[in-house]
């Protein structure tokens, strides 16, 4: 923030970084080959839902953009839309677990549209989910506004395997924008699709 | 560039000028003021304004630097770990994600009454409080609503309110201080006086000057720190796109405040400027406009009235360009 917006007590809102998600696939290639976590095919877009028509007019459009190809060979299934217990809407997108490259042009289909009609800001983070051979989940989360990933892997009673998460970090260090700042690695309880 | 939603309060920041031009003018005016009695030959009176200067300037900056302890403790708050509080956590997590702005500590102060408050210099150094009575399930907010409270306190820390409120008001302390120094001299200092003739009239002056400079910068302080709440509203609104969450936090609020017996209200009233709501309320029913004038913070009606304002701005079908 300028030193002007501080003297006004005026925020900019901070829009998204859209590009870095493209990154992901490698990324997703090199995670398998290292640590055998694969792709559950699965992924998610949280933003929150800015009141009135206006928004929830660009969120239906969205969502029958991305199911006019569900059900066709590498369209994945409907999306689905739900809203968690802190107010954000989570819009699910699932595949193949080799079609990861759909799911990131599904995901960024959601980005756009958001973007292109002015509500970039209301972005949060995306999700895509991984499992291992013993059932071990680990989703890869995508800050927009820093343009960063993090990984979070959840066990059960709302804990997490730290000792994992920073293994990945150190394993995908090359490939993908690591957030450095482990204070914004916030947990994401309960995340659909996870 | 994409187009944005989120066109700035033109009219809040034309405002928000004006108030800080006339504050900076009452300074200059002031300082001008005290230098020239001091150029005017006078030791005790150039003491005077120096002591108070160093006084003030030194009681602003450690109450700058030490906000946060000093908020937290006379709150009686606790910080507390995202263990302790994991929905707190939780959402303070998504707003700062979602503003990328770096995350404050979280305290929790034991009082009844529902409010909330963002302190510290700056934003390494902030921490955002609630109390116990905002949680409370008997004031029952949703956790949207709670949200609306937590972007509004985390808009103050990014417009570092408690800094431009601090600097706006060194002038207030210094000259606060300059009454009272110049009126103890007056008292005391009877032995000098008989060989310093000049030094009564010119230490009058001082007080004089010193009152009139303390009452209009009060006001105009006050004038301010209003303004800067509704920046914060604003900001909170936008962030979460939620102007009418916030719109029924404040109701809600405002009106557990008015139930709450007042003995809890007047302990928290040196914190009243930092907080989402105030505290005390100066206003009886007919006398609006008069305690509008002393208050640190807009009506309810006004605030209300400016997100309804925002409300219409993010429900338009183009966005401006």
């Amino acid at each position: 923030m300028g030193f002007l917006d501080t003297l006004f007590g005026r925020t900019k809102p901070v829009q998204p970084k859209l590009d870095d998600l493209f990154a992901l696939p490698s990324a997703a290639i090199t995670l398998q080959a290292a640590t055998g976590f694969t792709p559950t095919g699965s992924g998610s877009v949280c933003f929150r839902a800015v009141e009135g028509k206006t928004f929830s007019d660009i969120q239906s459009d969205v969502r029958e953009l991305l199911n006019m190809d569900a059900g066709k060979p590498g369209g994945g299934l409907p999306v689905e839309v739900t809203k968690d217990s802190y107010g954000f809407t989570w819009l699910v997108s699932s595949h193949l677990s080799d079609e990861v490259e759909a799911l990131v042009t599904d995901l960024h289909a959601v980005n756009s549209a958001l973007v292109d009609n002015g509500f970039g800001p209301q972005l949060l983070c995306t999700l895509v989910a991984f499992r291992d051979a013993e059932e071990r989940r680990l989703a890869l989360v995508y800050l927009y506004k820093r343009g960063t990933f993090y990984p979070f892997a959840p066990l059960s009673g709302e804990r997490r395997d730290n000792a994992l998460e920073l293994q990945i970090k150190g394993t995908l260090g090359d490939e993908l924008k690591i957030e450095q700042d482990l204070t914004k690695w916030f947990p994401v309880w309960g995340a659909p699709g996870l | 560039m994409a187009r944005t939603r989120y066109a700035p309060d033109r009219g809040l920041t034309v405002r928000m000028t004006v108030t800080m031009f006339l504050l900076g003018l009452v300074f200059v005016a002031f300082v001008a003021l005290l230098i020239g009695i001091m150029i005017a030959v006078h030791a005790s009176g150039a003491a005077i304004v120096l002591v108070a200067l160093v006084f003030g300037g030194g009681g602003a900056y450690i109450s700058l630097f030490y906000s946060d302890k000093i908020a937290l403790a006379a709150a009686g708050a606790h910080e507390v770990t995202p263990q302790e509080a994991p929905e707190l956590h939780g959402i303070v997590d998504r707003l700062c994600a979602l503003a990328d702005m770096q995350k404050p500590r979280v305290a929790i102060a034991p009082t009844a009454m529902p409010n909330a408050f963002a302190t510290g210099r700056n934003s390494e150094h902030a921490v955002l409080c609630v109390t116990e009575g905002l949680l409370s399930p008997r004031l029952g907010l949703t956790n949207e609503e709670l949200e609306g409270v937590l972007a509004h306190e985390l808009s103050h820390v990014a417009h570092k309110d408690v800094q431009v409120m601090t600097y706006a008001s060194l002038l207030a302390i210094v000259a606060g201080l300059l009454v009272r120094f110049a009126f103890y001299s007056e008292l005391f200092g009877g032995g000098r006086r008989s060989n310093n003739q000049s030094a009564l009239p010119i230490i009058l002056v001082i007080m004089v000057v010193s009152a009139v400079v303390y009452a209009i910068s009060f006001l105009l302080i006050r004038l301010l720190s209003r303004y800067r709440e509704l920046a914060a509203d604003r900001s909170g609104a936008l962030l979460t796109g939620q102007p009418s969450a916030l719109m029924s936090a404040l109701t809600k609020v405002s009106g557990a405040m008015s139930r709450i017996p007042t003995q809890d209200l007047r302990s928290a009233e040196p914190l009243n400027a930092f907080y989402f709501a105030p505290a005390m309320k100066l206003n009886g029913e007919g006398r609006q406009s008069l305690a509008g004038v002393f208050s640190t913070h807009p009506s309810l009606e006004k605030r209300l009235e400016e997100l309804a304002k925002i409300q219409r701005q993010l429900g338009q079908t183009t966005p401006p360009q």
